[in-house]
């Protein structure tokens, strides 16, 4: 399908067009960006109805036959990630038109957030491992800068932490691709799958163990999360809700999952590796999270155990497991945008992050205190929401798999995120209005806008979630089941 | 033996970026590492004796070094320069709001 290739030219042409326009005049910026990631959005939903006809599309660059050229890979996975990240970034562009006023160079934000959101379809797309690597650079390096934006002295604290950590990553995984390289002489993933298949080897594992250490560290996984609960924070509202809802997760989760699933070969050691890492971050997370005071700090604490809980439902590695997994990274952008754009509308009326200071705001701020209501409500799991799906889908997987103890532990920690979300509701929207903001007023319409429409996505997928997991989950979970069979499709196709 | 020093640069840059106290030197425990990485690749696609991959008139079947690496480090290259860039321009915002480069010193994030 020609379409494929305009999921990062479209981006990376516009990133560099809204800097220069900006120039001129501001307001031409902001209509440059929502128009560029509407079409992306509706590109992304067009694709369904073709790609369940024919399965999966190879867009050959330059007509070379893979494996010697690069190619572009559209499966469900794909499809699903792309749908996800574009949806979110429409939205969180809308919300930044009034959210961003307050900073100057309104332009330049654009331009690296267009550059961010090329780079993540360009991870989703590729089929190769260096353009991999590129496009993870070009994400990532967009996004140390977007965390830095404010430049407050916490704000460059923060990124200059963030890129540490990311830079030793990229390191790791540019590594790990030149043992590939030097173990199998292809770059092509599907080849290197072929070639790699019933090998074993001592450098095969310490490659697969430097891809799951960078990756991991891009996907903020309980040992490698440190990064995490102080870039997310910093950035500004629509940037975390990037960052934690879809960045986290095109380039740290779905990597995993398409290196381990299709390249690599699932075991049952990396199951039990998956599993127990994602076991720790839920926990952790969950426990660290109960603690903060501070609004976006506790968002991002959560947003680690609900990346462990998505682990965890991969590592059990049957449909049920799977499906709830990949049914959650779904909502997991959904409710986990929201909260944070939640948490930048409240900060964008009063000023402040503190819960303490915080208090009876949904009588001033009706839009946000409904929307974060039902995103808490979600997050926590509360059935008919989405969120109460996908984890009833991870724990029939665990079942299914016969981890009881996990499944008790999954049900626990789902238990505690309801506790944490009652606290952030109990003392931001519920109750006496908090001294000093009795001139608390609504944000900007375009602010609810993206709010609602993000809180109409957490009802809907609750309600319709049958017609949402045939249509664009099966295929995705069908994918990872097929496993390095994947490659045989590119091959021969 | 090349290998294992290769491996070894990259520990001293893992070294550097965990231990190091101050802002500048960890940016340079990343750029070794960097540097390690692109090494490892040019010696992957190195062998004894053999020639550039020019193919003309007489040396099609010379014995040709892999040029895929070569190109794979241009590029680590170019992604290492703007990584770099953008970390000393950090690292200078960071020394003008808090007068100091010592990591011990620089911590107003908690929890």
């Amino acid at each position: 399908m020609n379409l494929v290739p305009l999921f990062m030219a479209i981006p990376l042409g516009a990133a560099f067009i809204v800097v220069l326009l900006g120039r001129f005049k501001e307001a031409v910026s902001d209509a440059v960006a929502v128009i560029v990631s509407l079409i992306l959005t509706i590109l992304s939903f067009v694709l369904i109805i073709p790609l369940s006809q024919e399965g999966i599309f190879v867009y050959r660059m330059g007509r070379w036959i893979p494996p010697w050229g690069i190619n572009l890979v559209l499966d469900g996975l794909s499809l699903l990630m792309l749908i996800i990240i574009n949806l979110v970034a429409f939205l969180a562009i809308l919300y930044s038109v009034s959210y961003m006023k307050k900073f100057t160079a309104k332009s330049t934000y654009y331009g690296l957030f267009l550059l961010m959101v090329a780079g993540m379809n360009g991870v989703v797309l590729t089929g190769d491992f260096f353009n991999l690597f590129v496009f993870l650079e070009i994400a990532a390096i967009a996004s140390y800068a977007l965390v830095a934006f404010g430049v407050e002295a916490e704000e460059l604290e923060a990124s200059f932490k963030y890129m540490v950590m990311g830079s030793v990553a990229s390191v790791l995984i540019l590594f790990s691709i030149g043992l590939i390289y030097s173990l199998t002489g292809s770059l092509n993933m599907a080849h290197v799958g072929t070639i790699l298949q019933g090998q074993n080897g001592n450098l095969i594992s310490f490659s697969m163990i430097l891809f799951l250490a960078g990756f991991g560290l891009k996907a903020a996984i309980m040992p490698f999360h440190a990064w995490l609960p102080d870039a997310h924070p910093s950035a500004p509202a629509p940037i975390s809700a990037m960052l934690s809802g879809v960045l986290i997760k095109a380039l740290g989760v779905y990597v995993i999952l398409r290196i381990f699933f299709n390249v690599f070969g699932m075991n049952i050691q990396l199951s039990w590796i998956f599993m127990i890492l994602g076991c720790l971050s839920m926990v952790g997370g969950g426990l660290l999270a109960i603690k903060q005071e501070d609004f976006k700090r506790l968002l991002a604490y959560s947003s680690i155990s609900q990346i462990g809980l998505i682990m965890l439902g991969v590592g059990c590695g049957n449909y049920w497991g799977i499906l709830g997994a990949l049914f959650h990274l779904f909502n997991h952008a959904s409710f986990k945008a929201l909260l944070f754009l939640n948490s930048g509308a409240v900060e964008y009326s009063t000023g402040t992050r503190e819960l303490k200071k915080m208090g009876g705001l949904s009588k001033a701020m009706p839009f946000t205190g409904a929307t974060s209501t039902i995103g808490s409500l979600s997050i926590s799991g509360i059935p008919p929401l989405n969120g109460f799906w996908s984890k009833l889908f991870i724990i029939m997987g665990l079942v299914y798999a016969g981890r009881y103890v996990l499944a008790v532990i999954t049900i626990l920690v789902s238990v505690l995120t309801l506790a944490y979300y009652l606290k952030v509701q109990r003392y931001a929207f519920f109750g006496k209005l908090g001294e000093g903001l009795e001139k608390v007023k609504e944000v900007p319409p375009l602010m609810c806008a993206s709010m609602v429409a993000l809180a109409i996505i957490c009802v809907g997928a609750g309600i319709f979630f049958y017609p949402i997991m045939k249509t664009i989950l099966e295929p995705a979970v069908r994918v990872l089941q097929e496993g390095v069979g994947y490659s045989n499709l590119i091959l021969g196709g | 033996m090349l290998f294992f020093l290769c491996f070894a640069l990259f520990l001293i840059g893992l070294y550097c970026v965990l231990i190091k106290k101050n802002l500048l030197k960890i940016v340079m425990g990343i750029i070794i590492m960097e540097y390690s990485v692109n090494l490892f690749l040019i010696m992957v696609g190195y062998k004894a004796g053999a020639v550039a991959p020019i193919v003309t008139a007489g040396v099609e079947k010379a014995n040709f070094v892999d040029p895929l690496p070569q190109a794979l480090v241009i590029t680590a290259i170019v992604i290492g320069i703007a990584t770099l860039a953008l970390m000393v321009a950090l690292c200078m915002r960071v020394y003008d709001r808090y007068k100091t480069f010592d990591i011990t010193k620089i911590r107003r994030l908690r929890g």
